[in-house]
């Protein structure tokens, strides 16, 4: 049924491409399989089309997407962004997540918030949450705490550190599971990592200049072969060690 | 749509590394970024690239009217305008406070300081004379505008040719580029604005703030200059207390920033008019980096098939040739018309250096005072940590 896909597996496809399903005919309908289209695929009747140009990927059983490289951010439920708090209004936050418009965010939706204790929050901090309703017809809404009302890592940042933005094909590079890039940069400085999904990353080192390598170090590997960011990160090592 | 906030976090990092005398992007406290200028085509088109900022520049001439006060001058009008596309903080038609202030400092820049013979614009007195357009657009906005638009101003005004006008008594003929050639304007010198950011009361300053910079400053001090250490125009904002010893300082970085400058102008202007007139390849096109996947190519063999038995022996001979002789190499010309500094040359920003250099920083101080008795300021020297406290 996936033949069409399976091809296609790790090439470049562009927005305009159809993959046709051979459906199985009526009579034989309990061997019918599911598909999942990921972002970049859109249904079509009895064809997928593609809307975005990039890399077709595949996960078993039948999960496909398609990896592109893009700046605009777009706000996807259960995505864990950074957000810039813009304005305080009555029980709500105003975050700047770098999509088209405002997330909200409740003075509630923190862990061990009451109407009594409220976190403490000011205009310009930093959030860590996740996205609790995002769709195009919605104010986006984030919340810092899990299904169990515990943090869980989410929640208001701390002192110091140092906030910019990549492009969100590098922040998806670095949160795949035994990310290379991440572990050749810890070893490079111990360091404090926090990466949202929007493409803004927060790093805090032992000193600034630490933190200041780090930051230009990742914003350079955007566009370096592996080999390339290897020998950059050992001359790094080499020089500061 | 709104411009992404700085948040706290941004502030007090930048505020942090400007007291350690560094730079989020690696420069010394009196670099500048990379300054890219291109032309395009026509007479009169520039692009300036200054790291991320990019502005563009067109000069263009009409006949008009002259003012009655003035009646046997030309005339200078400068806009700016500020695309959304180069920032989302920036509404198309829309008057800004920024953009006011970019218009009037400009024009202050070029029109005030009477950078070009005027009175060689007039025709007719009283009745024509040239109107000279100048008409900026920022394409990108990473701080430091000012700097950017002078630049792109007086370059493309250097760079603009008018069509030639002959009179014979009360009548004129304005004739076109294919009968006479056109002539440039007279340019006499060639005002530079350079901007000094300051921070924490003016204790800090920083030369070409980036966006980030230009949001966390106290204070701006936007310098015009010529290379003959003439001052155009001085303004200073953001209501910071200055001192005398600070300001001559400043003018004293610009001169030499200037010079650069001027240097570098002049460098891309002769570049463009030897390609022009070599019949070579130039503008904007040409400028830009080629990203070919294929850099040799292979003409196609027609294949005969006949007597191939003979052949066969020949062949295998042939065929410790490696390919890649026989493929035809289609090398990447660098463009003419461009003129640029800084291009491909790796950061100096001391990865390894400064944390050298904190070991050694007593032995290097003493080497330093003995180096200044030169008494030449060099300012864009990145080896050197300047002092900069400036009260």
């Amino acid at each position: 049924m996936f033949a069409s896909f399976k091809d296609k597996i790790g090439e470049a496809v562009l927005p305009g491409d159809v993959f046709t399903l051979e459906l199985p005919s009526p009579e034989n309908k309990a061997k019918a399989e599911k598909l999942i289209c990921g972002p970049g695929l859109r249904r079509d009747g009895d064809n997928v089309s593609v809307c975005k140009c990039g890399v077709l990927r595949h996960k078993p059983p039948n999960v496909f997407w398609i990896d592109s490289q893009q700046k605009r951010y777009v706000p996807v439920k259960g995505e864990a962004v950074i957000g810039i708090v813009t304005a305080k209004s009555g029980d709500i936050f105003k975050v700047d997540v770098g999509g088209s418009e405002l997330a909200s965010l409740s003075y509630l939706a923190f862990e061990g918030a009451t109407k009594r204790n409220r976190p403490n929050v000011q205009v310009g901090d930093l959030v860590f949450g996740q996205f609790l309703i995002a769709n195009k017809d919605m104010e986006p809404e984030l919340v810092c705490i899990d299904s169990c009302g515990r943090a869980n890592g989410m929640g208001v940042f701390g002192e110091g550190g140092l906030l910019f933005r990549v492009s969100l094909g590098l922040v998806r590079r670095l949160l795949v599971p035994q990310s290379e890039l991440l572990a050749e940069l810890s070893a490079l400085f111990p360091c404090e990592l926090v990466v949202g999904l929007n493409g803004r990353v927060w790093v805090k080192a032992a000193s600034t200049q630490h933190t200041l390598i780090l930051a230009n170090l990742l914003q350079s590997a955007e566009n370096m072969t592996a080999k390339q960011r290897q020998q950059l990160f050992r001359k790094v090592a080499d020089g500061a060690l | 749509m709104k411009d992404t906030p700085l948040s706290n976090c941004e502030r007090q990092f930048l505020l942090k590394t400007i007291e350690e005398r560094k730079r989020l992007d690696g420069r010394e406290t009196y670099d500048y970024r990379n300054i890219k200028i291109t032309f395009g085509v026509d007479y009169g088109f520039c692009m300036v690239d200054l790291g991320k900022t990019k502005v563009m520049s067109q000069v263009s001439c009409e006949l008009a009217t002259p003012k009655e006060t003035r009646p046997s001058e030309g005339m200078l009008f400068t806009t700016v305008e500020l695309s959304p596309m180069a920032s989302p903080a920036f509404e198309a038609n829309k008057q800004s406070e920024l953009l006011v202030k970019l218009n009037r400092q400009l024009e202050r820049c070029l029109r005030t300081s009477k950078c070009f013979d005027m009175e060689s614009l007039c025709i007719v007195s009283g009745e024509k004379v040239w109107r000279i357009n100048v008409d900026v657009h920022v394409l990108n906005h990473d701080g430091n505008l000012m700097d950017a638009v002078s630049i792109v101003a007086i370059t493309s005004l250097s760079h603009f040719r008018r069509p030639e006008v002959s009179i014979q008594g009360q009548e004129f003929t304005v004739h076109t580029a294919e009968e006479r050639d056109p002539i440039p304007l007279s340019i006499y010198h060639m005002p530079i604005s350079v901007s000094f950011a300051f921070f924490q009361q003016g204790s800090y300053l920083l030369v070409d703030p980036n966006d980030s910079e230009e949001k966390v400053m106290e204070g701006l001090l936007v310098i015009a200059m010529n290379k003959h250490r003439e001052i155009c125009f001085i303004q200073s904002s953001g209501g910071i207390m200055l001192l005398k010893k600070q300001v001559t300082r400043c003018s004293d970085i610009a001169s030499v920033k200037v010079l650069e400058i001027t240097e570098l102008i002049q460098k891309a202007l002769e570049k463009d008019r030897k390609a022009r007139k070599d019949d070579d390849k130039f503008s904007f096109a040409e400028s830009l980096p080629k990203e070919q996947i294929t850099a040799q190519k292979l003409k196609e063999a027609p294949l005969e098939k006949m007597d191939i038995q003979e052949t066969a022996s020949e062949i295998i001979n042939k065929a410790n040739i490696s390919p890649s002789t026989q493929g035809e190499h289609s090398p990447v010309l660098h463009a003419g018309g461009v003129g640029q500094v800084g291009e491909g040359i790796t950061s100096s920003w001391g990865l390894e250096e400064d944390i050298e250099e904190e070991g050694e920083m007593e032995e290097k101080t003493t080497v330093k005072k003995t180096k200044r008795k030169g008494d030449v300021i060099v300012i864009s020297d990145s080896e050197e940590e300047d002092i900069v406290v400036l009260n």
